[in-house]
């Protein structure tokens, strides 16, 4: 396979990942803000850091500025609509690798959200942010149902484990740059509220119930986000993805890789870290020790197969 | 509905030959489509063409144009209703393509060798030389085969019952050869009826043949199976659908010229598994891009060091770079002589009346008759920066005028044909519209043509214009058994 085919796919993985997975974000920051007493600011300006951009100096992030910023934005690489355009594009490149319905998953719509202006887009802003995830769930149903299962599968496979596994920590993040209002605790009901919010934004809620009951402990909801080895957007689990499609990939190209033993190493501690560890050692401090591994990764799969 | 079209024809009885009735009735390579319209009837048809809209847009069969605002990726309209040949009808146009074929391929040799047409004094020398597609850098290389043009493309309209023309030859990249293919598939799919009982030739065997014509004119170093690879600019280009939609046909890979390097004097593709060595490249970018070291240091694109291994035996690029003189609207005029001098035939196919401004007599007499020629110029393609004079205003000739005087040689002229016309959808009814025709011929250690080609349609009525650029459409064309 042509390097850059590969590369193309591993993006391709990528950018239908991170289109998702930002529209949940937002969705997330739409049901944080919508609690009485909050103005939106610091839900919406949290968002914004999450996803590793710079919040505007001096001034309130609005719910506007989040759908220009990370909707409409055609230059950030975060936005949905600059991820969507990317993904086709990285599609496009590599049409005859991928199969019909991918292709037209891909192709439909894709200049819908080009017409709106900022209002506009306000104004449908939860039909867009389910429009997007369907688009996501149709083109993961094209892939898994009718692509082979040979490297162009697995790099776009892998792209898509990395891209979610950095994406849920970040989501994660969200929750560390939130500040809370002087007047609340810690635990209280907005603490509370906001958890929740966040295992709704991974349609978490009932698969939640399930393991803990009722209890919405702060560090129950962490270790359920980040080391459940059933729940598909933890973090444990996408490792586990990465590391399965990895593994597919040296069996097909033979020898071992420097990608497959990172991934390997991080799998392991995933299974065996203790939550109250993490919390203890500083929770937000180990998000981000993880998505620098999650970039190196990344950079070593790059690496490995010559793109 | 049937009377519909008996009205439409009985209104250009006399002009332009329209190739489904003549004044007895119904043309025998047309019946079935004729009684296929009237079964169905307009409306539906005007519904169901929507559908092939849909359906073409959804695949993602587009042309690129980047640039000029809108939709920059644009949809070239479908009609409906085949262009029909009947056996006899393309025996002829195979034998006098072919000949076409092998002439301009000879020719090519000739120019990059001892040029003896030119010492014969059949065709200037400064055409030649100081023509700028003519590559020095190839004189004295032999390609495999001697093949220079692996794909001819010969556009050709047709002015009566037996009277075809070439327009002009296509020596380069003749692009268009997915819309044969899809446009087949697309009518096979939504209209399988008409086709039952197989009387139409099929053309889906074009790929496959294709690819087969690549490797005959491998290296001759390669003595494994060769690798081929089909190279494009890249998703940007305007023809990119038809070269991922060629390559996956073909099997083989599409690569961009970053996907490729030259080391040792082999090319070699970079793929996940390290460095795999590349014998014959049909390549989809112009000369000028081929490799920056020899031709233009300041591309983006292209492979360095691509011309030397060429060069030295290590690859083969199809066509081959230089193989542009050859299609020239100037060289043009020649091929008649060509066929007559290199295969000592007589041409199956003539040319059209052309009148070269750079000779005296050619442009008092153009200049003279402006409003009823067409003019175009020497070097331009694709439907641009020409005079057609009839449907021209005064002004515009006047202008176009200024122009010629300013540089003769730059232009050439045409008288303007009677150019057929088929049936074509045209809101709710059938109507006559001009059409050409560029059938793809295939040389390798043989030459192959497969029955059929792309049908072009002027679908504005009057129009003469057929280039997707300009407002064409494309059609199914049938090539018919006995």
């Amino acid at each position: 396979m042509l390097s850059r085919v590969a590369q193309n796919m591993f993006w391709l993985g990528r950018y239908i990942e991170r289109a998702e997975a930002t529209a949940r974000m937002i969705s997330m920051g739409q049901r944080m803000a919508m609690l009485p007493g909050t103005h939106g600011q610091s839900e919406w300006t949290s968002l914004i850091q999450a996803t590793g951009a710079e919040p505007p100096d001096g001034r309130v992030v609005t719910e506007a500025d989040i759908v220009a910023q990370l909707i409409l934005d055609q230059a950030n690489p975060s936005a949905i609509q600059a991820c969507l355009a990317m993904a086709r594009e990285n599609g496009r490149a590599v049409r005859s690798a991928l199969t019909q319905e991918m292709w037209e998953c891909l192709n439909e719509d894709w200049r819908y959200l080009e017409s709106m202006d900022t209002q506009s887009a306000r104004r449908q802003l939860v039909h867009i942010l389910e429009w997007v995830r369907n688009r996501a769930a149709m083109f993961r149903g094209a892939v898994e149902t009718a692509m082979l299962r040979t490297e162009g599968y697995y790099f776009l496979r892998l792209g898509g484990s990395i891209e979610r596994a950095d994406m849920t920590l970040r989501l994660l993040n969200v929750k560390y740059f939130l500040l809370l209002p002087e007047t609340e605790v810690v635990g209280g009901g907005r603490d509370h509220h906001q958890w929740m919010s966040m295992l709704h934004a991974v349609s978490g809620l009932r698969a939640y119930h399930h393991h803990y009951g009722g209890d919405y402990a702060p560090w129950n909801i962490t270790d359920f986000l980040l080391l459940d080895q059933t729940f598909p957007r933890s973090v444990a689990f996408s490792y586990s993805q990465i590391d399965a499609c990895l593994e597919e990939l040296e069996k097909n190209y033979g020898g071992a890789h420097n990608c497959q033993r990172t991934a390997r190493r991080e799998l392991d501690q995933l299974s065996h870290l203790d939550i109250n560890a993490i919390f203890e050692n500083g929770l937000h401090e180990f998000i981000d020790q993880q998505i620098i591994t999650t970039a190196r990764i990344s950079k070593e799969v790059s690496d490995a197969y010559h793109f | 509905m049937h009377s519909l079209v008996q009205e439409e024809n009985s209104k250009r009885l006399g002009v332009p030959f329209y190739e489904m009735e003549d004044k007895d009735g119904i043309r025998a390579p047309y019946r079935r489509i004729a009684d296929w319209i009237t079964e169905t009837g307009t409306e539906l048809l005007g519904r169901r063409r929507d559908e092939a809209e849909a359906i073409f847009r959804k695949i993602g069969i587009t042309f690129a144009v980047y640039g000029e605002g809108g939709d920059p990726e644009r949809l070239i309209p479908f009609d409906l209703i085949p262009r029909a040949f009947a056996a006899d009808e393309w025996s002829l146009l195979d034998c006098g393509i072919r000949q076409r074929a092998r002439a301009l391929n000879a020719f090519l040799y000739d120019i990059y060798h001892r040029g003896e047409i030119i010492k014969a004094g059949i065709m200037p020398g400064g055409l030649v030389y100081r023509n700028s597609a003519f590559l020095p850098e190839m004189v004295g290389f032999s390609p495999p085969g001697r093949v220079y043009s692996h794909i001819v493309g010969i556009d050709i309209v047709r002015t009566g019952p037996g009277s075809f023309q070439v327009l002009e030859d296509n020596c380069r990249t003749p692009s268009g050869v997915s819309y044969m293919l899809e446009n087949r598939e697309i009518m096979a799919r939504m209209f399988p009826d008409i086709f039952s009982g197989g009387p139409v030739q099929p053309v889906d065997q074009y790929p496959d043949e294709l690819l087969r014509s690549l490797k005959e004119v491998a290296p001759a170093s390669c003595t494994d199976e060769p690798t081929v690879v089909l190279l494009t600019p890249g998703s940007l280009n305007s023809a990119y659908y038809e070269h991922s939609f060629l390559a996956d046909l073909m099997g083989i890979e599409l690569v961009e010229p970053q996907d490729l390097f030259v080391e040792d004097a082999n090319v070699w593709m970079r793929t996940t598994r390290g460095p795999q060595k590349v014998d014959v490249i049909y390549r989809r970018i112009d000369d000028d891009y081929i490799d920056p070291l020899t031709f233009r240091p300041d591309s983006m694109l292209g492979v360095a060091g691509l011309f030397d291994s060429y060069r030295a035996g290590n690859v083969n690029i199809c066509s081959a770079p230089g193989a542009g003189v050859a299609d020239d609207k100037a060289i043009y005029i020649f091929v008649p002589e060509m066929i007559r001098f290199y295969l000592g035939e007589e041409p199956v196919l003539e040319n059209i009346q052309t009148y070269q401004c750079g000779r005296k007599n050619d442009l008092k007499y153009v200049l003279d008759n402006l409003h009823e020629l067409v003019v175009k110029e020497v070097h331009g393609s694709g439907g641009y920066g020409m005079l057609i004079g009839p449907k021209s205003t005064k002004a515009e000739i006047a202008e176009y005028r200024k122009r010629i005087v300013a540089d003769p040689a730059d232009f050439i002229a045409q008288p303007t044909l009677d150019l057929s016309t088929v049936p074509t959808l045209h809101d709710g009814d059938i109507a006559g519209r001009h059409v050409d025709f560029r059938p793809f011929c295939l040389v390798g250690k043989s030459i192959r043509l497969v029955p059929g080609g792309l049908t072009r349609v002027a679908l504005r009525e009057g129009s003469l214009v057929v280039n997707s650029s300009q407002g064409g459409g494309v059609k199914d064309t049938w090539v018919l058994r006995e």
